[in-house]
């Protein structure tokens, strides 16, 4: 008989103590955060999507190197002497222009690792993380800031040096051949390296 | 009287009865049961420290508006197997069974539907349309979640009658009226009236009524809790044992009438407490009306003292809701045979010896 009225009394005394919690929890204010209309402050180090500041970027292909996924495809072209590309913040002098500078979002794996590699700091996280789209292609994010008329410019100037260079070291090598031969005309005794090796075999 | 009122406006007898009729449903219970929905929503959220539905209208209170546009658009599915007229007719016998108890519920001295001499009876006698509602939901969803939810819900509802018809056995007892109505009307004036406080009675009477009818209070609404099949008895719809239990297999407005019988069903106990402990629609402190020589104001405020007390009394089922877990079905018969019976023959019978005094 005790343990019965015992019973009904602890039934109702826990059942007050219950109603007191669900109604100091009524007062607290929600954990809620409304997502949409209030983004949650992201801790200091978030890992999100990349950005390039190609001002800086000096075109070392580090990053496509550390990265595990080879999400970063990078292509560069040598500039032509005269061309002024100008500086990165760190001071150091640009001599190539990237032609080419993609990181495919759907591949990377958000990993930071080619944000350390990087010598002038020019790839790094930011804070946006909401870049969904429906189309897997639009993932492909170019950072290249010249035209796309400007990159077959600057690979054309290139291909030009160098033929000219080409040109010319095909013209330095006649040049050097005719005097070779000229040489060859004035000393003909002298006695030639590969005709003894020829000789030998 | 409403009743009369409106048969000298209209001048036509079945009008105003028609009136008279809908008038609990429009004016009250459709409102009643779309803000219900909401507070609950908003009652549980908070409690559990999120915020509810925040995103329609200001702070959601559109929500449960929407809410009734999608059921309304839902195509009214009927699954291949049911009993296909049990199946429909179900949730219109719970929802008549609900609604019918309105009908003698005095929202004021004026806003009554009949004063009838019987109203508790007809009030216990017609909401057992609802377990045959529940029942046959049960039986003709030809699904063993839905038809274990119903028998549950069966056994549940008639084992909780006794202590809640003996409470009301007491009531009647000491007061002498099964008028719902001269039940209010006893306990006018100030709040001691109130039966809670031990009613009319002066002395050392209501000095000894005033515990006993504080734990009648308890057990007839720990009791009609337990009829509605709300938390901690929702063993009939517990989600995660039974999916939902009887209406399980019902979608569109099916299922928005069984929700709206149970939103008025939670109105109609907290309502029969209320007339039975709480002075039904008097006002505790007397009236403005009364005071300032209005007349037309007392109806009006004894309404909303009315709305105001049953509204109150539904707010403490939800805060019951989100407090305690669900019974084991065991612990529901222990509890109330071995606790709710006992505790209110012991009632009845030291009452009617006070009463005898």
């Amino acid at each position: 008989m005790r343990d019965y009225i015992y019973n009904f009394w602890q039934g109702l005394y826990t059942i007050l103590v219950g109603m007191k919690v669900t109604l100091r929890h009524v007062f607290i204010p929600a954990v809620t955060i409304q997502y949409p209309s209030v983004k949650p402050q992201m801790p200091e180090r978030e890992r999100n999507r990349l950005y390039v500041n190609m001002d800086d970027c000096i075109g070392c292909d580090q990053c496509a190197r550390a990265c595990p996924v080879n999400c970063i495809e990078i292509e560069t072209v040598k500039s032509i002497p005269g061309e002024d590309l100008g500086t990165t913040s760190n001071g150091k002098k640009k001599a190539l222009w990237v032609t080419t500078f993609n990181i495919d979002f759907a591949k990377c794996c958000y990993c930071q690792l080619c944000v350390f590699p990087c010598p002038t700091e020019c790839i790094y996280m930011t804070d946006v993380y909401e870049f969904s789209e429906f189309q897997r292609e639009s993932l492909l994010y170019d950072f290249v800031t010249l035209l796309p008329e400007e990159r077959i410019q600057k690979k054309k100037n290139y291909e030009e040096l160098q033929a000219k260079k080409e040109a010319e070291k095909i013209a330095a090598a006649k040049k050097a051949a005719e005097e070779k031969a000229a040489a060859q005309a004035n000393k003909p005794a002298e006695p030639k390296p590969d005709n003894k090796e020829e000789n030998k075999q | 009287m409403m009743y009369d009122w409106l048969y000298n406006l209209t001048g036509s007898e079945l009008l105003a009865m028609f009136i008279v009729s809908l008038l609990p449903l429009f004016v009250f219970i459709l409102p009643f049961a779309l803000l219900a929905v909401l507070a609950e929503r908003k009652v549980s959220a908070h409690m559990q420290d999120r915020l509810g539905p925040m995103r329609t209208g200001y702070h959601g209170i559109l929500q449960t508006v929407a809410d009734i546009i999608k059921l309304l658009q839902k195509e009214d599915l009927v699954p291949t197997a049911t009993d296909k007229m049990l199946f429909n007719l179900a949730p219109l016998l719970t929802f008549v069974g609900s609604y019918a108890a309105f009908a003698v519920i005095p929202f004021s001295g004026f806003f009554i539907g009949t004063k009838i001499d019987l109203g508790i009876i007809f009030i216990v006698g017609i909401t057992g349309l609802v377990v045959a509602g529940i029942l046959m939901a049960g039986w003709a969803s030809n699904n063993k979640y839905s038809l274990l939810g119903a028998m549950r819900s069966a056994a549940q509802i008639i084992s909780y009658e006794i202590p809640t018809l003996l409470i009301i056995l007491t009531i009647v007892m000491m007061t002498g009226t099964l008028s719902l109505y001269d039940l209010s009307e006893m306990q006018t004036a100030y709040f001691w009236n109130w039966l809670i406080l031990g009613g009319p009675a002066i002395g050392i009477q209501k000095i000894l009524l005033i515990p006993l009818m504080m734990m009648g209070c308890l057990i007839i609404y720990t009791s009609t809790l337990a009829e509605v099949n709300r938390t901690p008895f929702d063993i009939p719809e517990a989600e995660s044992e039974l999916v939902s239990g009887y209406h399980t297999e019902y979608s569109g407005m099916k299922f928005a009438m069984f929700f709206l019988a149970e939103y008025a069903n939670m109105f109609a106990v907290s309502a029969i407490v209320a007339i039975m402990f709480f002075g039904g629609y008097q006002s505790p402190f007397g009236y403005l009306g009364n005071t300032l020589g209005w007349n037309w104001l007392v109806p009006i405020e004894q309404f909303s003292w009315f709305t105001a007390k049953g509204v109150f009394f539904v707010l403490v089922q939800m805060w019951l809701r989100w407090t305690l877990p669900r019974f084991r079905v065991d612990q529901l018969m222990a509890f109330c045979w071995k606790y709710l019976i006992p505790f209110s023959f012991v009632i009845l019978l030291l009452v009617g010896l006070i009463s005898l005094m």
